[in-house]
């Protein structure tokens, strides 16, 4: 197990490299570059000031100059200085938004499942059922329905005519004035909405992934067998059925890691979070390249790493699929 | 807000990329008229007091607030308040000094001195002189210093400092919008010399001279600031601008609607519809007034379609721009005849205007040969139909349904008209700096000073240079030169009258229409006097009487 660790580790490395050289061709073929949203139709720009911006960033020189420069420090963890007008560290930039992108995330990841899994285990088991065609119909409209859209008018109902929660944003304005556990609160109350939204929108997914699991697990020889040693069914389905079906969603939540990190654009716009989706979406506008690299990098690694954790998690919880032994 | 620094002015407006047509949450340098009283709540007489936090949004966070490196609209809204330059405009577009006091101009046009105040101090208490202007003025043109706007220092031969509050600035020919470029944020000195300017914690942490001192930014969040309370024009009477970040126009207006912004700028669609309501009556006003900018419909004269000067003449006539001014911006917005703004002391209203004539037009291009000889209902020459597609940047619902009516009207009269929507970088990129279009419909914002030779000369035709139309005038390039180099405003604006006049006749645009500026602004803040240049000229005197202060700040 030791050894199969480490050689998936040791195989990472040529895929991240791959990975990044693919990702830089791809971001230099895109048309325009950073100094693009400065210089563009600005009449304050000259052939030799633009030239005097496009050198302090280094586009002067040919691509893989500016790769191998990238790849250098990136192997000494440095993600570089980004090359909005800003010029912050990468990895502050990140950081900055990595909490409350990761909060959202595991939140309404914890909203989807402790839904999903019940919903698709009861649909499952009462199978073409009223519930199950219920919920069905549930799901795929949370599915269906344009975040935007939803969001908007629950700010409506909630923020504007009830006036029970904030509208956008993550603090309130008097934040900082608030008693700690008021604050909590505070965050708590803005994330409502949010988690909401999200958690609705990922239902449909997982809870029909658990239903299909269940299904086809209920249909297993060993269920029949559980019956027949004449188990009750609360047992059956909870116990033989359920721990079983769980065992793919253990794949799940690992290819689910480096979206815990990733947000979404239209989501974060419109509740006004500043979170990663936002960050990576001006950074494609305004081709901030070490930004934008930073970001994939990560997103590389997390997913690589929560492919291996969700392998290696899989072996542990399922005795039939063991490696290296 | 209040001082918008001049430089940023003549910048494409099209740089408001994502903000649609609502970039405007500024309600700062435009010519204003007020609402009919009608919709204003009931003014009482109410004294001016200290306090109250006004809370602006914002679609799009600062970058940057150190205004060298900037050069978007976010980031100087906030230096604004922030930093002061030597001269300003004033609320009649007239400049006047700041922390100038005044100034002589030499005989020969080439030479400007300024007497600096000496009552002026930093925000960390250090007194302001010309050693500073000095710096700032050398900042600018080190070639280290990744700015947008050196242009305008660039042309200065010798800069003096003769006293602690004296400098001299000479120029090797009269510019005329020289005295203007003075405008720009003035940096401290002690703060920044000998120093990285893009890596200064000023970026994020700005000291200046100005109004307000620099207090909280949380990225894409909000930005603080706090008033000064030893401004040497003295106190504001608000205590903090809150500066929200809310990249979505509708989240913003349910914010608004919860009365947790004070200000924010509508589109024509929420202006005419959705604030038309008893509650925003009573609890806000309503301001609109022209935008330092104009929508075009530009066509590549290169293109052997457009050669022809009564080809563009008659596609103008056959655009009904009316009908734009009122199908998409809702009637909140003027049609435009030339490049300046309707209102101001430069435009000339008596050029040709092309009005709206379908018969007309399908009658002056049968007089340039086009002609529909086969019957299909598309006019041809020589066995080719009138067909052209115009492009448009993504993103901008206003230009991309004015495209829409273009389409449609020059349809009616024989012309087929595609429509292609592009990605800024990619629209620049590979369409206009390539040439690769045969008409675009883009914007320009209007700079205060009169000077387009950057959009007009007939030399700036390289890529990446502004004539990206290939509008060639002799005429128009001495004129422009004239303008430019003449300081006598009354002189200087008979040039700038027949340039108009030859920019009409020769039609190498469509002038579309200029938009107007919508801000909102909640009731209780008093004292908000709209002038041609806008409303936000005065900030520092805009006031919250004491009973009506939401807010208390503790600083």
């Amino acid at each position: 197990m030791g050894l199969y660790i480490i050689k998936r580790l040791a195989l990472m490395i040529p895929v991240i490299l791959g990975i990044t050289i693919i990702s830089f061709a791809v971001m230099k073929m895109a048309p325009g570059d950073p100094t693009s949203l400065v210089t563009d139709l600005n009449p304050n720009m000259n052939e030799e000031a633009i030239k005097r911006i496009r050198a302090h960033y280094g586009l002067d020189q040919p691509w893989y100059v500016q790769y191998g420069k990238w790849l250098r420090n990136m192997a000494m963890l440095d993600f570089g200085r980004s090359f909005a007008p800003d010029n912050r560290l990468v990895i502050d930039k990140i950081l900055e938004r990595v909490p409350i992108t990761l909060l959202i995330n595991v939140l309404s990841m914890i909203v989807i499942l402790s839904a999903a899994i019940p919903i698709g285990v009861m649909s499952a088991v009462k199978q073409n059922s009223l519930f199950d065609k219920a919920t069905t119909v549930f799901v795929f409209l949370g599915f269906a329905m344009p975040t935007f859209w939803l969001a908007l008018l629950l700010m409506i109902l909630f923020g504007v005519k009830l006036e029970l929660l904030p509208i956008s944003g993550i603090r309130s304005l008097n934040y900082a004035q608030l008693a700690p556990f008021s604050q909590v609160l505070d965050v708590l109350k803005h994330l409502v909405l949010p988690v909401f939204v999200s958690g609705f929108g990922g239902l449909a997914g997982m809870s029909r992934y658990m239903r299909s699991n269940m299904l086809e697990v209920i249909r297993q020889d060993y269920i029949t067998t559980a019956r027949a040693k004449g188990l009750d069914e609360r047992t059956v389905i909870f116990k033989h059925a359920l721990r079983n079906a769980l065992l793919p969603v253990i794949t799940i939540l690992g290819l689910s890691v480096p979206g815990l990190i990733g947000g979404s654009v239209i989501f974060e716009t419109i509740f006004a979070i500043p979170g990663m989706g936002q960050l990576f979406y001006q950074s494609v506008m305004m081709r901030d390249y070490p930004t934008i690299m930073g970001i994939l990098v990560i997103g590389a690694v997390l997913t690589l790493v929560g492919n291996l954790l969700a392998d290696v998690s899989y072996s542990l919880a399922d005795p039939r699929i063991r490696v290296g032994d | 807000m209040r001082a918008q620094r001049l430089t940023v002015a003549l910048f494409c407006v099209a740089a408001v990329l994502f903000s649609g047509c609502n970039g405007s949450e500024k309600a700062s340098d435009k010519a204003a008229e007020p609402q009919p009283s009608a919709t204003q709540p009931q003014t009482q007489k109410l004294e001016p007091a200290y306090g109250d936090m006004i809370i602006r949004g914002s679609i799009g966070d600062a970058s940057v607030l150190l205004p060298v490196l900037a050069s978007d609209f976010a980031s100087f809204d906030i230096t604004g308040l922030i930093y002061n330059g030597l001269v300003k405009y004033d609320k009649d577009i007239k400049l006047v000094g700041e922390l100038a006091e005044r100034w002589e101009i030499s005989r020969d046009n080439l030479t400007i001195r300024f007497f600096l105040r000496k009552d002026v101090k930093w925000q960390d208490g250090r007194p302001f002189t010309a050693k500073d202007v000095e710096f700032t003025y050398k900042l600018y043109i080190d070639p280290k210093t990744p700015t947008a706007y050196a242009t305008d220092f660039l042309k200065v031969k010798e800069f003096k400092v003769l006293d602690d509050y004296t400098i001299e600035v000479t120029y090797s020919e009269p510019y005329a919008p020289a005295l203007g470029s003075w405008g720009q944020a003035v940096h401290p000195r002690h703060l920044l010399e000998g120093q990285d300017v893009t890596q200064s914690p000023l970026k994020r942490q700005p000291v200046g001279t100005g109004p307000y001192r620099f207090g909280e930014w949380k990225t894409g969040e909000k930005i603080v600031v706090d008033s000064n309370h030893q401004y040497w024009e003295g106190r504001p009477y608000i205590d903090r601008v809150m500066t929200r970040v809310i990249p979505d126009p509708a989240t913003m207006f349910l914010e608004l609607k919860a009365s947790r912004l004070d200000q924010m700028g509508l589109t024509p669609l929420q202006y005419m519809r959705q604030t038309d309501t008893q509650w925003f009556k009573d609890n806000f006003n309503k301001y609109k007034y022209l935008a330092f900018g104009y929508t075009y419909l530009g066509y590549n004269l290169q293109d052997p379609k457009f050669k022809d000067k009564k080809v563009r003449q008659a596609l103008t006539v056959a655009i009904n721009r009316e009908s734009i001014v009122q199908g998409v911006l809702l009637g909140l917005g003027a049609v435009a005849y030339t490049p300046y703004k309707p209102d101001t002391f430069w435009y000339n209203p008596r050029v040709e205007k092309f009005s709206y004539d379908p018969e007309k037009a399908k009658q002056m291009l049968a007089e340039a040969g086009w002609k529909d000889t086969d019957g299909d209902g598309i006019l041809d020459k020589d066995g080719k139909p009138f067909e052209f597609t115009i492009i448009t940047n993504h993103g901008n619902d206003v230009r991309k349904n004015a495209a829409t009516i273009v389409q449609k009207d020059l349809k009616a009269i024989g012309i087929n008209v595609n429509i292609r929507v592009i990605e800024w970088a990619a629209f620049i990129k590979n369409f206009i700096n390539k040439r690769n279009f045969e008409a675009c419909l883009l914007g320009w914002s209007i700079g205060i000073d009169p000077n387009q030779i950057d959009i007009w000369n007939s030399k700036k035709i390289g890529e990446s240079e502004l004539n990206f139309i290939h509008y060639q005038n002799p005429e128009v390039d001495k004129l422009l030169e004239l303008g430019a180099s003449t300081y006598d405003p009354d002189e200087r604006k008979k040039y700038y009258d027949r340039f108009q006049e030859i920019i009409a006749e020769d039609q190498p645009y469509t002038f579309l229409f200029v938009q107007q500026s919508l801000p909102i602004i909640s009731g209780r803040f008093h004292g908000i006097e709209p002038a041609p240049i806008g409303i936000g000229y005065d900030f520092i005197r805009w006031y919250v009487p004491k009973p009506l202060q939401k807010y208390t700040i503790q600083q």
